[in-house]
């Protein structure tokens, strides 16, 4: 068992019993998501944003469009980056600072599925080839942390990129004028991630935050509108056994189809 | 400066771009003992990567406040050399050195009886002296050599390779122009006497299928490297017991 500060022994035990039974501490069944909450357009100075509320952990997404140089051996593509912030208002655990590996890892996983399924049109954001292209900046905001922030940041990403509006422009003399009037961000896929920690050799899907200080491991799987996957991440310094991880894969599969229809109809 | 690219990475007789098999591994060479003031060292070539790993500890931890009261604090830095890459890179420690130092530090933390070394730091130091793909799991292969090396208690020695997708087609120890152009990409990480999977990450897309033949291809490369690092091991040992016999 992980020590742990937060979480005493004697919950720490009763948690993994329960797991084990197959049951969990908050009435859940072992592969049952928390409620979600998908909320669009939350934040109106920003081009594009969604609020996620993934049982009481809550992340907000704010996406910036930016016009900017292109990556040099990517000279007609525009620009994705993605950030995120755990403010100190989410958790006693947070401290203001520059991002740590946590933080670091949460953006990166998401910047994965983002950009290895191809759900931004990135083409489609080229104004002058190697000159100007248009930058995606994804923010990601964690406000309240109750466990499970990958699946939750992931989801208010793809749900804000959907809300996000590009400005019109038109190129005169090589200089980019900006227009009255919006057109949506091209895109053409919607990645979603499923975690599970793995606590006393079974697979919890979408653990809080009492169920991450217990667990031993934890799996990631991001899949794009036609089931492949598209990204994976493995956490935590416990492990997993192959069988485990493709048995996960296949109940993960079915998951992300459920999930993907509640933000993209949100 | 700009390598030349391939068109194909696959040809007509199923060699790939550098005239392997889907199958086969990069030449490795592996070892152990390298350094004299670390505790521990190893050293790999796996095609051209060339990298150091050190141990250090278990040592006092500094600052204090983080030693742990129930076991030992296990640190880990994966660096890459400015002139490791085709470009130089800044020696200050990127985002993705960052995240491949956590996820290292995750594969490595399963095989090390750290309880038995409560309130003290076990430091790790990986050195990319020259990159081309498969970094992180060379990595962790010689990582794991420099803690054995360091008398560290193990559970296993942890060994990791990567599968991948390239032309349609799933292949074994991806190298640099492969990875980059490729269609996905699976570091795995194992403890092969335990049946232990302790680093799995992927981008990329693979169907469900093709993962599972991913993973298991990527097994069967670390259990072919793990044959290589416990060689190492012997012959840096047997070498000592020899020495001392005479």
């Amino acid at each position: 068992m992980t020590f742990s500060l937060s979480v005493s022994r004697i919950k720490q035990r009763q948690i993994a019993k329960l797991i084990a039974d197959g049951k969990r501490l908050d009435g859940r069944g072992l592969t049952d998501y928390r409620e979600i909450k998908v909320e669009k357009g939350v934040i109106e100075r920003a081009e594009g944003s969604a609020r996620v509320y993934l049982g009481r952990t809550q992340v907000l997404v704010g996406v910036k469009i930016g016009i900017g140089e292109p990556f040099s051996d990517r000279p007609n593509e525009g620009v994705l980056t993605v950030n995120s912030e755990l403010v100190p208002l989410a958790s006693p655990e947070f401290e203001a600072g520059p991002p740590g590996e946590e933080s670091i890892e949460l953006a990166r996983v998401v910047d994965r599925g983002i950009r290895e399924s191809g759900a931004i049109d990135l083409e489609k954001l080229c104004i002058i080839p190697g000159k100007k292209v248009f930058i995606v900046f994804v923010d990601i905001y964690v406000l309240n942390h109750d466990g499970n922030l990958i699946d939750a940041s992931a989801m208010a990403a793809l749900a804000a990129l959907l809300n996000t509006k590009l400005f019109n422009y038109e190129v005169v003399d090589g200089e980019v004028k900006i227009k009255p009037g919006f057109t949506k961000l091209p895109i053409r896929n919607y990645p979603i991630a499923i975690t599970s920690a793995e606590i006393g050799g079974k697979l919890v899907v979408d653990p809080w935050l009492e169920e991450e200080e217990v667990m031993n491991s934890r799996i990631t799987l991001i899949f794009e509108k036609d089931g492949r996957i598209c990204a994976i991440q493995k956490g935590g310094g416990g492990t997993l056994t192959k069988d485990q991880i493709i048995e996960a894969a296949h109940i993960f599969q079915k998951k992300a189809e459920e999930l993907r229809k509640l933000v993209v109809e949100s | 400066m700009n390598q030349e690219l391939p068109e194909r990475l696959i040809d007509e007789s199923m060699r790939r771009v550098d005239g392997r098999k889907p199958d086969e591994l990069r030449p490795i060479k592996i070892e152990v003992g390298v350094l004299s003031n670390a505790d521990g060292s190893a050293y790999i070539e796996q095609g051209r990567n060339k990298i150091l790993a050190a141990v250090y500890g278990p040592k006092e931890v500094h600052p204090r406040h983080l030693s742990l009261p129930d076991r030992a604090l296990l640190r880990c830095r994966y660096h890459m050399a400015p002139f490791s890459v085709e470009e130089r890179k800044s020696p200050a420690p990127s985002r993705r050195e960052i995240e491949l130092s956590k996820v290292i530090r995750e594969a490595l933390e399963p095989a090390i009886f750290l309880e038995r070394y409560p309130r003290t730091a076990i430091d790790i130091f990986i050195e990319i002296l020259q990159a081309d793909g498969g970094t992180r799991c060379a990595g962790i292969t010689v990582a794991s050599l420099a803690l054995a090396d360091a008398g560290i208690p193990m559970r296993d020695l942890v060994v990791a390779c990567a599968a991948g997708k390239v032309d349609g087609t799933i292949v074994l120890d991806l190298n640099d122009v492969e990875d980059k152009l490729g269609e996905a990409d699976l570091p795995v990480a194992v403890m092969p006497s335990l049946n232990a999977v302790t680093l799995l990450q992927m981008d990329g897309l693979l169907t469900l299928e093709e993962f599972e033949q991913a993973i298991n291809l990527a097994i069967d490369g670390c259990k072919r490297i793990y044959k290589l690092q416990k060689e190492a091991l012997k012959a840096k040992y047997l070498a000592i017991k020899e020495e001392v016999e005479e």
